[in-house]
This record gives structure tokens, sequence and C-alpha cells, in this order.
């Protein structure tokens, strides 16, 4: 009885890395006349379904590590990294981008070097481990990723239609699609740190070969943008690596598990180059460019590597690494590096009228806060961090697939273009606007989170600095949410319905990542207690939550903002409809309005952007030189521990 | 005695006054008279007022001013012609592009005449106003609401 | 005497039925002192009930008849939010809903598409971010003070919270001017911006719905005041005594200052909370947490 769920368990983790990798192997190799949709149906399919399963089974199992034989799988990855790092170089060369070719040739190097001095003697025991963030972090790779994998069926066709310039790779698309996934589901369930920055690596190519999927100038520019940020954190990486095993040649500390437990002195220095690599895959400030850069890729490659995934890979091995970080000064300056990426990514949002842009900066405002949070690392910031990151992952992956959808059919990504879209689209008004509500509205996700974090940080060390940046962060990031929420709600009459022709399935994707966002907000007290205060309280040994009155509270305004709307059902009087107030001058309805000489001019009204106050320049030149110091100071503060 | 009376808050549209009149409407919302003793406030937003204060006579530029202005206020509502161009056009009645009074366009409930009106008369006219404005509150709540028919709908 | 699961229950319905009156009297009241300021007699004290009486006797003129729901949502979340805090509630939770309902107002405006509701709204918008985390800071000044984000722990400390934060209740003065609508930060909507934006954010709002509005601006009084008062708590007497003088302030500001740019505003506002409050936290953190934890 004992032994026969971790067996269960881990055919389970085997199925859920192995599985999207023969799916995208199926999918690149299929047939032209087999309709691969099927494929890709069926295995998002599988994928959900066994990523729940995995919750069923595991929830209450705490701490599991898995002894794996390696030998033959380490082999395999040196030979697939190399392999990719000599496409890489190829790549580089021929697209002149002599900044990657370097970064390409000492990651290799380093790899090498590693695998020939240390690695051929080290044979790990428990490769594969299993606990509650893994699970989270499987349920939001295995059900957003693989919903956003079917989104993508319809969606790539519209874009092909719309972009006939654009060669069609769509085999390739989905292969990589599925193969980071599988990366994905690698990376948290390794326990072996080699293992991990394999996985780490998959993910970067990957990313790199989606976001240049249309291989336009830009794209391509892009894609390599973001390869060298993240090349350049695989690099510290692997120097992490390196140093793990110079120190400890029987190399049991390359074990996640038990390098987090061995002391300040030997873990803080690839605690710190591994957040490092951290800061990098989650955009964080001085490297913020990449993921904005991103946005050129199709949008559910944006929602795939910003909302659920690739992003969250950098937030969570710092999450890992947090017990390490909590009071120390490196761990500090990390969690000012968060800090700082919130307040400046909030603010400069402000200043964006592209859609995608400000979700962007959105998305590396609150990994940001996340970071912040793991950073400072005490128990009750890890509980608010992961909170933070479920619901971010699903408001965020709703978001990003709705402006596609809506890009696909007014052919705009420009917030101002959204005006009235609870007229011409009104379905997809009503989504966009509960996935915003969770980003920023009490009582849903983000908020409680926002919440949590001010009364965990009032009692850490310098908690009151984080106070004051969530505080005015905060506020900035209310301005730019609600005058978006403004725009797609203002009701210009007369306008066409032009919500037709989106595909199903399409719509079964978005009404399932609604509905999520609406029962993560509802169900959040049971997944504390079932996922993440067991999982605070194995490494910490202390837990925390919210107030049972708290919570109650809450619930109760969520069903009031529930049935708020159907007080429009029961209006009093009956209303009469005017025109709104133009001093007089107003014709059609409110859609026009007589100027002088008789003629008459539509009535257009834009947001505020404030770029004086909060332009993307000055903000981003002052958050990348900040952060550039606080970086440095902390890389010159581990240089000190070794000496 | 309800509500409706103990605060009407008005709104001044001149249409094409010589400003005598205005500047006597002006002259009634100054403390020296300090109308907000009655409740009464110059809003300055036809969607707020319950009367309507207009000057001048009606002529073609401002003639679907004035059908909006009034359109977009909630009823029950009153009209108040202030001078004689507001009553018939008064000096400016042959004028070419002067239709003549503001009742030609939208209905009048009190005249105050006068060229230039007295602020007494106005404030006169506007507490006369209230009686007419009691009794059509009285008259729409009499009204089922189904049957109410809109008093000016563009939409 | 009431069992004490129910005694909150009872504190925040008391406070529902009676914090209209009080916030329509404050309103009154207000009226009044603004018109012998300005050498008038002024309306009579019941004034804005009849006004709001007019409201509900008026039609129910909207733009979008989305608008109705908007309106309602700011009245019903600005008194959940004044519920929370006068049963003793967190008050942390306490501005969130606060801060909804403000979101509410401001998608009824937007969702009118007139230049006036809009600039209204916009402007609005920067006032929430000029104030809001001055509030934020406020409740953790609180905190730091009373070691606790319950209004009920808070209002029972004996510890005279004023000498602690002085800085926080000066810039929460000053943030209180924007919240009562007051020059010189009365940009959004105002007794006084006739000219330049009508109404602002109530610009498209009529009859009934107008009424909800003003209602709830009267919880958000009473609300507001509250706050003022935990300053004082150890001594109701001075409490009491305090946020009549604050109000009064309020007023004679009001009456003496012209209005500012929405960018003097939130330049203002967010210096006051990054300087006054800041400070006034950092002294107080410093010895609370790292001197005698
Ligand atoms: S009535 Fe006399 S004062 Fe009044 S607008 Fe006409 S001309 Fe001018």
């Amino acid at each position: 009885m004992e032994g026969g769920y971790l067996v269960q368990i881990i055919q389970l983790l085997l199925f859920l890395i192995l599985f999207p990798l023969i799916s995208a192997i199926v999918l690149l190799f299929a047939g032209k006349s087999f309709d691969t949709s099927w494929i890709v149906k069926i295995s998002a399919l599988g994928i959900g379904a066994v990523s729940l399963y995995l919750l069923a089974v595991g929830f209450d199992k705490g701490l599991i590590t898995y002894a794996v034989s390696s030998g033959p799988v380490d082999l395999v990855m040196i030979i697939i990294e190399l392999v990719i790092a000599v496409y890489l170089l190829y790549l580089g060369i021929r697209h002149k981008k002599y900044s990657a070719v370097i970064l390409v040739l000492v990651q290799a190097a380093l790899i090498l070097w590693f695998e020939m001095t240390y690695g051929r003697h080290i044979e790990l025991s428990y490769n594969l481990f299993f606990d509650q963030l893994s699970i989270i972090m499987a349920l939001i790779v295995g059900i957003i990723g693989s919903l956003i994998c079917v989104y993508s069926l319809g969606y790539m066709e519209t874009y092909h239609q719309h972009h006939p310039e654009i060669k069609d790779r769509r085999r390739m698309f989905f292969f990589l699609l599925f193969a980071f996934l599988s990366a994905m589901f690698g990376l948290v369930f390794s326990n072996n740190l080699v293992w991990i920055l394999f996985f780490w690596e998959i993910t970067t190519f990957c990313s790199f070969v989606l976001i240049g999927y249309s291989q336009t100038e830009e794209a391509t520019n892009n894609a390599f943008l973001a390869l060298s940020m993240n090349l350049l954190g695989g690099v510290a990486f692997a120097a992490a690596l390196i140093y793990i095993a110079a120190m400890d040649p029987s190399g049991r500390l390359l074990e996640l598990n038990t390098l987090i437990h061995s002391g300040y002195v030997f873990a803080i220095i690839p605690a710190v180059l591994i957040s490092f690599a951290g800061l990098t895959k989650a955009a964080q400030l001085p490297f913020s460019s990449w993921l904005l850069g991103a946005m050129v890729a199709p949008t559910p490659v944006s929602a795939l590597l910003h909302s659920s995934t690739m992003v969250k890979a950098g937030v969570y091995i710092i999450l890992r690494f947090a017990p390490v970080l909590t009071g120390t000064t490196e761990g500090l300056m990390i969690a000012l590096v968060g800090g700082i990426t919130f307040l400046l990514a909030s603010c400069m949002a402000i200043s964006q009228s592209n859609a995608k842009r400000v979700l962007a900066y959105s998305t590396i405002g609150n990994l940001g806060l996340i970071v912040a949070c793991a950073g400072v690392g005490t128990y009750n910031l890890m509980w608010v961090a992961i909170l933070l990151m479920i619901f971010h992952a699903v408001a965020k992956s709703l978001l990003f697939l709705c402006v596609g959808t809506v890009e696909n059919r007014i052919g705009s990504r420009d917030i101002e273009d959204m005006g009235g879209l609870i007229e011409r689209m009104p379905k997809l008004a009503v989504m966009m606007f509960i996935g915003m509500a969770g980003m920023f509205l009490a009582p849903f996700g983000m908020i409680i989170s926002k919440w949590a974090a001010i009364e965990a940080f009032i009692t850490a060390p310098f908690g009151l600095v984080f106070i004051v940046i969530l505080a005015f962060g905060g506020s900035a990031s209310l301005f730019f949410w609600c005058k978006w929420m403004g725009k797609i709600i203002s009701v210009m009459r007369h306008q066409e319905n032009l919500e037709t022709g989106i595909r199903p399935e399409k719509w079964a994707v978005l009404y399932i990542l609604t509905g999520l966002v609406v029962i993560v907000a509802l169900i959040f007290p049971l997944i504390s207690s079932a996922l993440i205060e067991p999982f605070v309280m194995q490494i910490y040994g202390e837990t925390t939550r919210l107030a049972q009155a708290n919570i109650t509270i809450m619930l109760l305004m969520l069903g009031l903002l529930i049935i708020m709307p159907f007080s429009m059902l029961f209006t009093g009087k009956a209303p009469r409809m005017a025109p709104p107030y133009m001093g007089g001058m107003t014709t059609e309805g409110g859609m026009k309005y007589t100027g002088s000489m008789g003629i008459s001019h539509d009535l257009v009204l834009s947001n505020y952007y404030l770029k004086n106050y909060f332009g993307e320049e000055k903000l981003f030149m002052t958050g990348t030189l900040v952060c550039w110091g606080l970086i440095l100071i902390a890389l010159i503060m581990i240089v000190g521990v070794i000496l | 005695m309800t509500y409706l009376a103990k605060s009407p808050w008005i709104i001044h549209y001149d249409a094409s006054s010589c400003n005598g009149c205005d500047i006597e409407v002006l002259a009634a919302l100054t403390p020296v008279y300090d109308v907000e003793r009655f409740g009464i406030v110059n809003t300055g937003n036809p969607k707020h007022a319950d009367v309507f204060l207009v000057t001048g006579s009606v002529n073609e530029q401002n003639r679907e001013i004035l059908k909006n202005t009034y359109d977009q206020m909630a009823d029950p509502k009153v009209v108040v012609a202030i001078g004689i161009c507001a009553a018939s056009g008064g000096i400016f009645r042959e004028c070419y592009n002067v239709m003549g009074g503001i009742d030609k366009v939208i209905p009048v409930d009190v005249f105050v005449p006068g060229c230039a009106a007295r602020p007494e008369a106005i404030i006169d006219g506007v507490v006369k106003a209230l009686g007419i404005l009691e009794a059509k509150r009285q008259a729409m709540n009499d009204r089922p609401a189904a049957t109410r028919k809109p008093a000016g709908d563009s939409v | 005497m009431i069992p004490e699961p129910y005694e909150a229950i009872v504190k925040a319905i008391i406070y529902l039925l009676l914090a209209p009156v009080l916030g329509g009297l404050i309103a009154g009241i207000d009226r009044k002192v603004t018109a012998r300021m300005q050498g008038r007699v002024g309306p009579p004290l019941l004034q804005p009930f009849y006004d709001v009486g007019k409201f509900f006797e008026k039609e129910n003129l909207v733009v979008t008849t989305t608008q109705n729901f908007y309106a309602l949502s700011y009245l019903v979340f600005m008194a959940v939010a004044g519920a929370l805090f006068f049963s003793g509630g967190d008050m942390l939770l306490v501005i969130f809903a606060f801060t909804l309902s403000h979101i509410f107002l401001v998608l009824g405006a937007y969702a009118a598409f007139s230049p006036y509701s809009h600039i209204g709204a916009e402007r609005e918008l920067i006032q929430i971010i000029a104030y809001e985390p001055m509030i934020i800071l406020t409740a953790v000044g609180m905190y730091m003070v009373t070691k606790s984000f319950y209004v009920g722990s808070i209002v029972q400390s004996t510890t005279p919270i004023i000498l602690y934060l002085p800085g926080v209740f000066i810039g929460y003065l000053i943030v209180l001017t924007i919240k009562l609508r007051k020059s010189p930060f009365d940009l959004s909507t105002s007794h006084h911006a006739h000219q330049e934006i009508v109404k602002g954010v109530t610009t498209d709002f009529a009859g009934p719905n107008l009424g909800r509005i003003e209602i709830a601006h009267w919880y958000e009084y009473v609300f507001l005041l509250g706050v003022v008062y935990l300053f004082f708590a150890w001594n109701p007497f001075i409490a009491i005594a305090a946020i009549i003088i604050a109000y009064f302030l309020e007023i004679l500001i009001d009456n003496t200052t012209s209005r500012v740019k929405w960018q003097m505003t939130l330049r203002s506002a967010w210096l006051v909370a990054g300087t006054l409050g800041v400070i006034n936290l950092g002294v107080l953190y410093y010895l609370r947490m790292v001197v005698v934890p």
C-alpha cells in the first residue's frame, strides 16, 4: 500500500514529461494529409487530465524524491544541448548576432567543462522530486498551457490568412509548443540541478524559435535579444553548477532539496547565481526588454511564454531558493530588483496604448512582485508569492487570449481601437472585463495577494520599503487597468457585432479560462489549505493564511459582485435614453456633434497616457541602472563570500 | 410640498440674447439675492437641472441646441422664457434669421417679460414655475410608466 | 447585551442606517458654513436631503442602462466598505472595498461615452492614484502603533496614535481634501467646475442615479471622518473635536484656494505620501521593529 502511490506518482511525472514530447514529435512528422488538430486536442486533454489526476493523488503526500538512473539520460541531454548549441551558432553567425554567438560558446564551454571534470564522476541518486509546489506548477502548465495550445489551432489559421507573406510553419510551431510543455514539466519535477539546467535551456531555445516565428527582421532581432538575455542567465546557472561540483565532489548538493538545506555559507553562492538566471528568465528590469520584444510573436506564444510557463520558470526557481535567500543581504538585493521592477513596470504601463505591451509590462511588474516576495523569503511571503503566481497565470493568460481574439477580428491591438467593444463583441468584452478584474479589483485574486503581501512585509526585515513600493505601484496599476476597462465598456451605439466567425474551440478555451478566474478566486482558501500551506509548512516549519472572517467577507463581496449585474433586470423606473451632454451640439444619438459651419464630426475620445510623467524611456533607463547596481552588489557580495 | 420644489436646480441657456437678460439672470444668482436659500443651484448641466432658463430668441443656429438641451433634461422639468426676446423675438423679431420666441421650438411654462427682465421678476418667474413643476410631477406619477411617452427621444 | 458574534453585524447595520443621515447633515452643515464664509445666508440645513429626495422624484434618464448598474454598485460597495470599517473589520480590506466602489463610479462615467464624463473619469482615476498610497500608508501606520489592522482593535488601543503618526495624519488630511472633492483638488467633479468640464464624472448621471451617487458620498464622508477618529481614538472627546476642526479646516481651504491642475494634484499627493508619510513610518519602523522588536 505504502509504495503503491509512489510508483503511481512517478509514472504520472514521467508521463507528463514524456507525453507532450511524444505528441510534439508526432505533430512534427505527421503526414500532410493527416488532420493534426485532433492530435493537439487529444494531447492537450491528456495533459490537462493527468495534471488534475496528479493533484488528486499527490496533494497530501509532501516531498517525495525519486531515484531514477541518470546515466543514459545524461548522455542524451548533453547531446541535445550540443546540437542546439551548434544550431544556435549557425543561426547567430548567419544573422551576425555575435553577442549571442559568444554567449552560446561560453555556455557550451562551461557545460562541457562541467561534464568533463565533474559530471562523469557524479551519479545522483534522486533526480526527480515532487511536492505541492510542483503540483501547482504542473497544474498551471498542464491546464493553462494545454488550453493555450488548443486555442492556437484556431488562432494560427486566422493568423496565416491575415499574413499571407509569413511562411506557414505550423508543424514546427506545434512541435515547439508541446516540446516547451514537456520541458516545463521536466523543470518543475527535476531535483537534479543539471537536469533543471537542461530543461531551462530547452525553454530558452523554444522561446527563441517561437518569438522569431514570423521571420521578419524585427522578429528575428527580438528573438536574438531574448536568446542573449536568457543565455546570460544560463551562463550564471552553469557557473553555479561548476561551483557546487567543485566544492562538493560527491555531487550530493547538486540535488535541489539537499542544496537548499545546506546552510547559508555554501548555498548562498549558487542561490544568487541561479536567482540571477531566474531574473533574466522572469524578465526583471535590466532584462525586461526581451519580454517586450517578444510581443511580436503570435499572441498564443505570448500567452504561453508570459503568463503560464517560461517566465514562471524564472520565479519558480527563485522561489525554490527563497529559504536560502531569506534574511540575507543578497536576498534583499534580489527582492529590491523585483520591487523596483514592479513599481516602474506598473508606471510604464500607464504610458502604453498597445494592449500587448500593457500586458507585457503588467506581467513584468507582477513577476517583480513575486520576486520581491521570494527574495525577502519569509514564510508568509512565500505563501503570498505562490498565490500571486496562480492568480496571475490564470488571469493573464485569459487576457492575452482575449486580446489575440480581438486583434484577429478588428485588426488592431491598440487599446484606443477597442472603444465600445461591449457593443461590438459583447461576450469577449465581458471576458476581458473579468480578466482585468482578476488582475486588480477586490475581491479577485491579485488584490488578495497584494493585501496579504502588505500584511506579510510589515513583519519582514526592511519590509517598509516594499510596502511603500506596493502602495505606489499598486495604485499605478489600478490606473492603467481601469482606463482600459473604461475603454471597452463605453457604450457607443450603432455598432455592428463582430463576434461572428470565432471558432468554437477558441470559445471553449476562453470560457474555461474565464471560469477559472472566477473559480480560483472562489476556492483560493481551499488551494491555500490543501497545497500552499503544507508546502510552506514543510519548508519553514510554520505557515500562514488569511483570517477566516476576512475570507468570509471576501467571498460575500465576490458573491455580491456576481449578483450585482442582475440588478439591471429590476430597474425601478423605466429608463429613458438620451444622448450624452455635449453642450447641446450632439447629433446622431451622441456619436457625432455639430462643429463650426454646421459640419458634423465624429466624437472621438482618447485616454490619458501621461507620457511626461510615466514615459517609457526615462523610467526604463533609471530602472535598468538601479537594478544593475543592485545585482552587482549581490554579485560582489558572493565574490566576497568565496574569498 | 415635495422635494422637487425645495430643490430646483437651474440651467441657463443664452439663445441669441443681447446679453442684457443674461446679466440679469446672473445678477439673480449672485450672493445679493442668495437663491441657494431656496435650494436653487445653477448647474450648467441639463441632466441635473429641473428648470430651464432661456434668454433671447431662437434662430437657425441655436434651434437644434435648444431642442437638444431640453431633451436632455429629466422629467419633470419646466422652461422659463426670460425677456421679451425669448417670448416673441422682441426687437429682433423681424431679423432675417430669427424664428421668434423659444416656444417655436420647445414648450414654455412661464414667460418673464421685460427688456431686460429684472432679477426680482426672474426669481418670481422661477417661483411660479415651481408650482407648475409640482403639477407636472403629479401628472407624471399618475400616468402608468408603460404608457408614458418620452418627451423627446432622439435616440 | 448583544452576544459577541452579532455585535459586528449590529454595528454594521447601525452604520448602514445612520451614516446617510449623519453624512447628509455634514453635507448640509458644509453648505451652510460655506455660505456664511461667503457672506450669504445659505440653504436650509436639510437641503442635501431635499436634493436627494428630488433626484428620486425625477425620471431615470440615462445614456446607457448600464449606468444604473454602475451607480448602484458604487453605492453598495461604498456602504460595504463603511460597514466593514464600523464593524471593526480589517483596514486593508476596507480600503480595497472603498477603491472598488470608486472604480464603479469611474466605469459608469466611461460607459456613457461622453466627453465631459470621460475627462471626469480620467481625472477621477488620477485622484484615486493620488490618494491611494497615502491611505494605505495610514493603515500601515496604524498597524505599526497598535499591532493590528483591525479597526476594532485600533479603536480600543489606549495609545494616543496621533503622537506616533503626526506626519501620516497631515498626509491624510491632504488626501482628505481630494476625497471630499474640495478645492484645490476638486478636479473630477465639484460644486464649482461648471464651465470647464460641466460636472465631470457625474455629468451624464441624472435623476435616481445621481441620488445614489450622492448617498454614496454621504457614506463616504462618515467613513473618511471615521478614519480621523482613529488617530485620536484613545479619547473620544478629543477625537470628535479633532473631526470638527479637521472638517472646518477642509471647508476653509475649499473657500480660500483655487483649483490646481491634475499634475499638481498628483505630484503634491505623492510627494506628501512619499515624504511625510514615509519618513514618519520609517522612524516608527526603526523604533518599533529594529530598536525594540
Ligand atoms: S429682452 Fe431686451 S435685454 Fe433681454 S435679450 Fe432681448 S433685447 Fe436683450
